[in-house]
This record gives structure tokens, C-alpha cells and sequence, in this order.
């Protein structure tokens, strides 16, 4: 579900009559299909407003280097650490440099490239993000709701005042990432809490028991229309046209609703799982974040 | 359909169909977007108390911890617990997102604790000891995370309030609203983004 932005409200009619007349006015001309233009442009227009945003980054591997403060191989160094975490956790870690921050601050806009990578898995919401900003000299941790309880706002400051910005002062960028990396590793993987807070990650999906109660209830329904027809069947006792004829539409409503429960229940594993455990391209898993983690400037 | 004998148990059947076919339509029609919406928005505004509660939360620890340091700071220390104690005597409840007056009074009262908390972090710059205490430092750096995630939690609350008022006040969501769901519209902040935010504190 597309929510529309603060954008959507105002401009509608301005825009339609905008793009409903230019040049090709022997097809418009048929005001048919000129509504159905203007209707496509309402459904899509979310679409068109969203691109107003600041431009992010492609989410094109664990590190995203826009900055480029790292060589090649510090890169694959620490990609290889977030990938080894990400294996055994499912924990989605991603590092990110920004030559500029469009203006925003660091805060703003960590949040929103979180939210335009989904990091983490949509379920768990473990994501984190690393996000370094050279020249505004600007470095922030951005956590999930998923791992807020381990790598919280304190440990998230302690992290960039003791292992990030000390190196960076003296021009380290390289060491000042694989530290603030090693320490979010060493915190998540760390201690007994962490299992513990494992069993009580914050769930957003349906669970188990409220899909199996749809399903239930769509067979309940499936079953009810069906014996409704035979009983309407032997109670005409007519013609076996009108069988035909009602089996025709008999069959109908139970395979909507089928559909309905196929397409709802996957379309929630496939983007849940999405980024999670793939090797070949990497992407994000839907996860959120809400504001947590630390912020700070060297 | 000429051929079909109008029995009573077949007109039952396509009455049936009928309801059913309206349910289906009704719902591509956008009639289930106004509750839909509206529960996103309640949910977003749950959030925003949240982080407001837990702001609060936050607040007495902080206080004990410079008062400790800086006791001769009593006027502004009073202010913060004052304005902290206003914000959580201020009843909220279902009603308050629809309620232009409650929900400018909870709006109000806790950009004064904002304010408040604002001057206590610049009044303790002039405490090195406090500084660098380390559970100073710790709630900090909470205080700021909590900031960060109010002002998160609010935008996403304007948003959801934008989706939901433009939805009952346009086609077709607005006879869904009128008829059936008598939805009113909600209250959102004033865009205040950045004045939200206390003032950066350098060490």
C-alpha cells in the first residue's frame, strides 16, 4: 500500500489537464480513453511523487562506497565480516559513505536511505547501517526496531566516540569503518543477552496462527457455497442446464477467494525472506527503523 | 438467463451471488481504505506517545545525575521537572487525535519540555566533571536517540494522517466516510522540523 505524500493532495487536477492534452490529440479526442489516461495517472501518480525525494543510492552490495574512502581490498575485508554475521544471524549489517547529504542532516537522512534499502528482514526488522558522511564529517549508526534492544542509542554513541571518530580525526577512514564495524559485530554477536533478546524480536507479519485461521475459514466458506449448490441443484428439480449453467458459476467465488489467500500469504514470505538469505544479488529485506542509534561529527 | 426457471431457492442463490459480488465490490472500490487508514494512523500516533513517554522516562535519571554536578542549577532543573510533570498529567486518549483543542494542549506541553531540556543541555556545558561522567554520557546520548526517534515518529504520524484525510475528504473515500464509517478528520503537527530538535551539544 502506496501511501500518498504530502506532495499528492494538491497538484492533482493541475497535473492531469497538464498531461491529458499535450500533442497527441487525435487519440485523446475520444474522451474514453482520455479518462482512462487521467484515471492510470491517479493510481500512479504516488509513484511519480515519490521520486521527489532525495536521491539515494543503489543498494548494490554491503558496502556502498559513494564517498569512496575505501580501496578494494579494506572493502572486501569488511564486506566479508558483515556477510559471515549476516549468514549466521540473518542480522543485515550495511555500510554506507555519501558524498553529500543532500542538504538534510545526518539524522533525517540515514533514516531514509534505511527505509529506501529495507534493511533487515521485513519480519525482524534486524537491520543496521553504518553511514559516513566525509564531508560533512558526519558519521551515524541507524538501527532497526529488530536490534534496538542490543545495539541501543549508548552503546551506538560509545561505538563512534571511542572506535569511529579517533580514527577518522587522523584522516583513517578506512580503520575508523573496520572499527565501528568490528564493535557493532562484537555487540550483536557478545553475550547471553543476546540470545535472550533473540526470542523476543519485535514481529510485525501475521503470525502462523492467523494465516491457518484465514485458510480455515476460506475452506469453512468453500465448503458452505458448495453444498448451498447441490442442495439448490437437487431442490430445482428441473433441467440439468441449470446445473451447467450454475456450475459455471459455482465454480467462480471459491477460486477469487483461493486466490486471494495464495497471493496475500506468499507476496508475505517471498518479502520477508527477500534479502535474507540470497548469495547471488543482495537486497534488502523490507525492514524498518524508527530513529535508533547514535549520531557524531569528528 | 432465459433459460434459468425462476425457482424461489434459485433466486436465493443469486441473491447470494449479488451480496457477494457487492462485498467484492465494494472493497475495489476503496471502502475498506478509510478503516485501513485509520488504524495506520492510530498506530503511527501510538508510536509518537512512545517516544514521548519514554522521553519522559528518561527525564528524572538525567536530573539526579546533573543535580549532582551542577546543583546550583536549580532553575532550570525545577523547569525540566515542572515541564515534564505537565506533559505527563496531560490525558491522552482515542479522542485526542480528533480533538483540535486536547490535542494542541499534548502538542504544547511537550514542546515546553522540548524547551526545557534544551536549556538544561546547553546550562551543562559549562560542567566539564559532568561531561565526561560516564552515565552522564549514557543518558545523553539516550536522551538524543529518543529525540531522533520523536521526530521520526511524527513524521511518520503526519503521514498517515495526510493518507487518512485525503482519503475521506476525497473520491471515493469520502462517501465510504460519510455513509458508513463517520470518520472524522485528524489533527497533525504543525512541520516543525529542526525547532523540534535541542540544540547540538559539542564537546
Amino acid at each position: 500500500m502506496v501511501v500518498p505524500s504530502a506532495e499528492t493532495t494538491g497538484p492533482y487536477p493541475a497535473l492531469r489537464t497538464a498531461f491529458s492534452h499535450p500533442g497527441e490529440g487525435k487519440k485523446l479526442a475520444r474522451p474514453v480513453i482520455a479518462a482512462w489516461l487521467s484515471l492510470l495517472l491517479f493510481l500512479f501518480f504516488p509513484f511519480l511523487a515519490a521520486a521527489a525525494e532525495p536521491s539515494y543510492p543503489a543498494l548494490s552490495g554491503r558496502i556502498v562506497d559513494g564517498a569512496k574512502l575505501l580501496d578494494g581490498e579494506a572493502s572486501a575485508r569488511i564486506a566479508g565480516k558483515l556477510r559471515a554475521h549476516e549468514e549466521k544471524t540473518t542480522d543485515q549489517l550495511v555500510v554506507a559513505t555519501v558524498p553529500s547529504l543532500q542538504g538534510l542532516t545526518i539524522e533525517d537522512y540515514a533514516n531514509g536511505l534505511f527505509r529506501a534499502w529495507g534493511l533487515g528482514d521485513k519480519a525482524k526488522n534486524n537491520g543496521a547501517l553504518l553511514l559516513v558522511a566525509p564531508n560533512e564529517r558526519k558519521v551515524r549508526i541507524e538501527v532497526g526496531y529488530g536490534l534496538e534492544g542490543a545495539l541501543t542509542d549508548a552503546l551506538s554513541k560509545v561505538i563512534i566516540t571511542t572506535a569511529v571518530a579517533p580514527k577518522f580525526k587522523n584522516g583513517d577512514f578506512a580503520g575508523g569503518i573496520e572499527g565501528g564495524v568490528d564493535a557493532i559485530l562484537s555487540i550483536l554477536t557478545g553475550d547471553a543477552e543476546e540470545w535472550q533478546r533473540r526470542a523476543q524480536v519485535r514481529e510485525d507479519e501475521t503470525s502462523w496462527a492467523e494465516n491457518l485461521a484465514v485458510i480455515f475459514v476460506m475452506i469453512t466458506v468453500f465448503i458452505l457455497i458448495v453444498s448451498f449448490m447441490r442442495e439448490l441443484g437437487r431442490a430445482s428439480g428441473g433441467a440439468r442446464r441449470h446445473r451447467t449453467r450454475d456450475g459455471r458459476w459455482i465454480v467462480l467465488p471459491p477460486s477469487g477467494g483461493s486466490g486471494w489467500s495464495g497471493g496475500s500469504s506468499s507476496g508475505g514470505w517471498s518479502s520477508g525472506w527477500g534479502g535474507g538469505s540470497s548469495s547471488g544479488g543482495f537486497s534488502g529485506g523490507g525492514g524498518s527503523s524508527g530513529g535508533g542509534g547514535a549520531s557524531g561529527d569528528w | 438467463m432465459v433459460l434459468l426457471a425462476p425457482s424461489p431457492a434459485l433466486r436465493r442463490s443469486f441473491a447470494l451471488l449479488l451480496v457477494g459480488m457487492l462485498g467484492l465490490a465494494l472493497a475495489g472500490c476503496g471502502y475498506n481504505n478509510v478503516p485501513t487508514l485509520e488504524e495506520k494512523a492510530k498506530a503511527a500516533w501510538g508510536e509518537v506517545q512512545n517516544q514521548y513517554q519514554r522521553r519522559a522516562d528518561l527525564i528524572p535519571n538525567l536530573v539526579e545525575t546533573v543535580k549532582g554536578y551542577a546543583q546550583q542549577e536549580r532553575e532550570v532543573l525545577t523547569q525540566v521537572i515542572e515541564a515534564r510533570a505537565k506533559a505527563t498529567q496531560v490525558k491522552v486518549d482515542a479522542s485526542t487525535i480528533t480533538d483540535p483543542a486536547k490535542f494542541k494542549e499534548y502538542q504544547d506541553a511537550q514542546n515546553q519540555l522540548s524547551g526545557a531540556l534544551g536549556r538544561l543541555m546547553v546550562t551543562v556545558e559549562r560542567y566539564p566533571d559532568l561531561k565526561s561522567n560516564q552515565n552522564f554520557l549514557a543518558l545523553q546520548s539516550q536522551l538524543e536517540g529518543t529525540e531522533n526517534r520523536v521526530t521520526v515518529a511524527r513524521r511518520d504520524y503526519i503521514q498517515a494522517v495526510q493518507a487518512f484525510n485525503t482519503e475521506i475528504r476525497t473520491f471515493p473515500g469520502v462517501i465510504w466516510a460519510r455513509l458508513f464509517w463517520g470518520a472524522k478528520p485528524m489533527e497533525s503537527f504543525a512541520a516543525t522540523t529542526g525547532a523540534e530538535r535541542p540544540p547540538a551539544v559539542k564537546f
